[in-house]
């Protein structure tokens, strides 16, 4: 399939405002790519986005679009939803958003099952702010705000949103954008429940600088290294995983999601 | 019904269909009341995880075309503060019911309070303009959810009913009038014809046209600075422009949105004026005074804001003396003074959680009397 996102794309605000070497381009193609694969029409797409660099997604989209608080996305995206069921929902939040300051809302969101699809784009750091630590920053990771070390250990995001409840969690990297497209793909058929793609970004600019890496290829060469396919590891049986990225598919499981119960179970009681 | 119930009543009468909130004592009915009764209507109640979840769901729904409230109490206020400042700036319609409770903090949990006055107008950070309403009785928190309704959907902004523990909790008699007479104002929808839409250019009253997400006029709602266009802005004047619409579309309707009550004010000579729970033994007050031939009067604020300060100039003027009964160190009071600089303002304040009592008002205006 050829696909030109020009339905999609705000092409006059084109080139990203992203740092030379960001994955959110790539990110924002992909997503772009899935939704013209689908066929989806615009006025049926609400981007809701917090702050953040991912959150400047919806910038570059001519969809509906929600450019919210921090940290808020995925709340707003729900009372949105619920309002309007037929909308496809994209909530696009970096992991400061998604995973720090909104990680209570992303949690909730998963157990209920609220109907819409959440893309973090995961660069480790707070890019926006200045390369300070998040929820997702490894252990002893530099940062602007860890410049001797960094004392905390890092969520597993996609572990912690399929142990909330979400009926699917896929995690990918941005090294591989026909593995994010397939996800989001997938998402959007599913039409149901919490869906939930975690994308592993880099950010060159900060998290890149303060860890020695020299530019983006050296990150993307380390991710590449580090990279196991969950698939891989069900076959292969357990490997050691510790510094690994486990990418695939974490669950996708038949939910009826909140909409159904709501719709179908509690409004017809009443 | 209890002050609670018939607020939860009249939201639905006014189109209300979604509902986004957390449990917090002294508001809690209004959200069992909209988990009961949303579904019925054919709406959708959700218990979120907190209140800043919950007044973010509210303006999605509210974006998404659908009439939304919550409701909560002081330290869920505090927690709605940030998305308070997203209504104002995506210029969202929306009711937020705050029954005010003995703070700071956690404060006395069940009991009665009026020290939110300030929160309500200034709790989020930057320039803007919301509205706020205060009933005195069940009847009232009937009307004036009605009237926060349709001022949310013609000005596009967040309207507070200001209720306190008192009146949320009380129970009263309530007419509900008859469908065809209660006006239910709806926001202006931009035609889908209009291939020149703007999400945020504001028409001759300063309030942009509104597009639900979903419709073939593609629309954008964002909490940064942003031109009509809806996509992000930084230019200084563009800013400046923005800010003071968002505030002057509100400001230049404040004597429509003024709503008060007056009692034998033609005369008056010892003005009280009150809000919300204090209402009740200002008129007791007054009525015993006047049999002793005090010419007492009450002017009853039910608009909070913005401030009705030409109310309350005109009923001012001739008073010798005026009293502030309020369960808080002088809120109100401190506003009125502002436009009376030249009057004798005294406050009688309460805390404890305990209520104002007639003899309280009546203690000081015979003091002052015999001086």
């Amino acid at each position: 399939m050829k696909y030109s996102g020009k339905k999609y794309v705000k092409e006059e605000l084109l080139p990203f405002f992203w740092c030379s070497g960001c994955g959110n381009g790539i990110i924002f193609a992909a997503l772009i790519r899935a939704m013209e694969e689908n066929n989806l029409e615009k006025k049926d797409i609400v981007a809701v986005t917090g702050i953040g660099c991912w959150g400047k997604a919806d910038d570059y989209l001519k969809t509906h679009a929600f450019h919210g608080t921090h940290g808020r996305a995925i709340a707003v995206a729900t009372g949105i939803k619920l309002a309007n069921p037929l909308l496809h929902i994209f909530a696009l939040v970096g992991d400061g958003d998604g995973a720090t300051i909104g990680g209570n809302h992303l949690i909730h969101a998963a157990r209920r099952n609220i109907d819409i699809i959440t893309i973090m784009s995961n660069n480790l750091n707070y890019g926006m702010t200045g390369g300070q630590y998040s929820g997702t920053t490894p252990f002893d990771s530099i940062t602007s705000t860890s410049r001797r070390g960094h004392a905390e250990d890092a969520f597993d995001i996609s572990n912690l949103v399929k142990s909330a409840g979400a009926g699917y969690v896929a995690r990918c990297t941005i090294d591989n954008p026909r593995m994010i497209q397939r996800f989001i793909s997938k998402a959007i058929k599913k039409e149901r429940g919490f869906r939930f793609i975690e994308v592993i970004n880099i950010c060159p600019t900060y998290f890149g600088r303060y860890n020695k890496f020299n530019n983006a290829v050296e990150m993307i060469k380390d991710i590449k290294e580090r990279t196991v396919n969950i698939k891989d590891i069900e076959r292969e049986g357990q490997e050691d995983l510790d510094g690994k990225i486990v990418v695939g598919e974490y669950i996708d499981k038949k939910v009826e999601g909140f909409l159904e119960r709501y719709w179908g179970k509690i409004r017809n009681n009443a | 019904m209890q002050g609670n119930i018939a607020v939860g009543e009249a939201a639905i009468i006014s189109g209300a269909r979604f509902f986004a909130g957390y449990p917090i004592t002294p508001s809690s009915e209004i959200a069992e009341h909209a988990s009961l009764n949303l579904p019925i209507a054919g709406g959708t109640f959700i218990q979120m995880e907190d209140e800043i979840g919950s007044l973010a769901a509210v303006i999605g729904a509210s974006m998404a075309g659908v009439k939304a409230y919550t409701a909560t109490s002081g330290p869920g206020l505090s927690l709605m503060n940030e998305n308070i400042g997203l209504a104002c700036m995506v210029e969202a319609p929306c009711v937020i019911v705050s029954v005010q409770r003995a703070g700071p903090s956690t404060g006395l949990a069940t009991k009665p309070a009026q020290g939110d006055f300030y929160q309500f107008r200034y709790g989020t950070h930057g320039d803007h303009m919301i509205i706020a309403l205060s009933p005195a009785s069940v009847q009232e928190c009937f009307d004036l959810t009605i009237k926060a309704f349709n001022f949310s959907e013609r000005f596009r902004c967040p309207v507070f009913l200001a209720l306190d523990a008192i009146i949320a909790k009380m129970y009263e008699t309530v007419d509900i009038p008859g469908s065809d007479e209660i006006e239910i104002l709806n926001r202006k929808i931009a035609s889908t014809s209009d291939k020149d839409y703007l999400p945020y250019k504001p028409d001759e009253n300063g309030v942009p046209l509104f597009v639900p997400f979903g419709s073939s006029l593609i629309t954008r709602a964002n909490s940064s600075g942003h031109g009509i266009d809806g996509y992000p802005c930084a230019d200084d004047k563009n800013h400046d422009r923005l800010v003071r619409r968002l505030i002057d579309k509100i400001d230049r309707y404040k004597e429509e949105i003024a709503l008060f009550k007056e009692f034998n004010i033609s005369d008056v000579e010892i003005l009280i004026i009150s809000y919300g729970c204090s209402t009740r033994p200002a008129l007791a007050a007054m009525k015993k005074a006047r049999k002793k031939g005090i010419k007492a009067g009450v002017l009853q604020l039910q608009t909070l804001w913005p401030f009705p300060e030409a109310i309350v100039k005109s009923a001012v003027s001739q008073a010798k003396l005026i009293l502030v009964p309020e369960l808080s160190l002088g809120q109100l009071k401190s506003e009125i003074t502002k436009y009376c600089p030249k009057k004798t303002v005294i406050g009688i304040n309460k805390l404890g959680g305990t209520t104002i009592q007639p003899d309280d008002i009546l203690a000081f205006l015979s003091k002052e009397i015999e001086l």
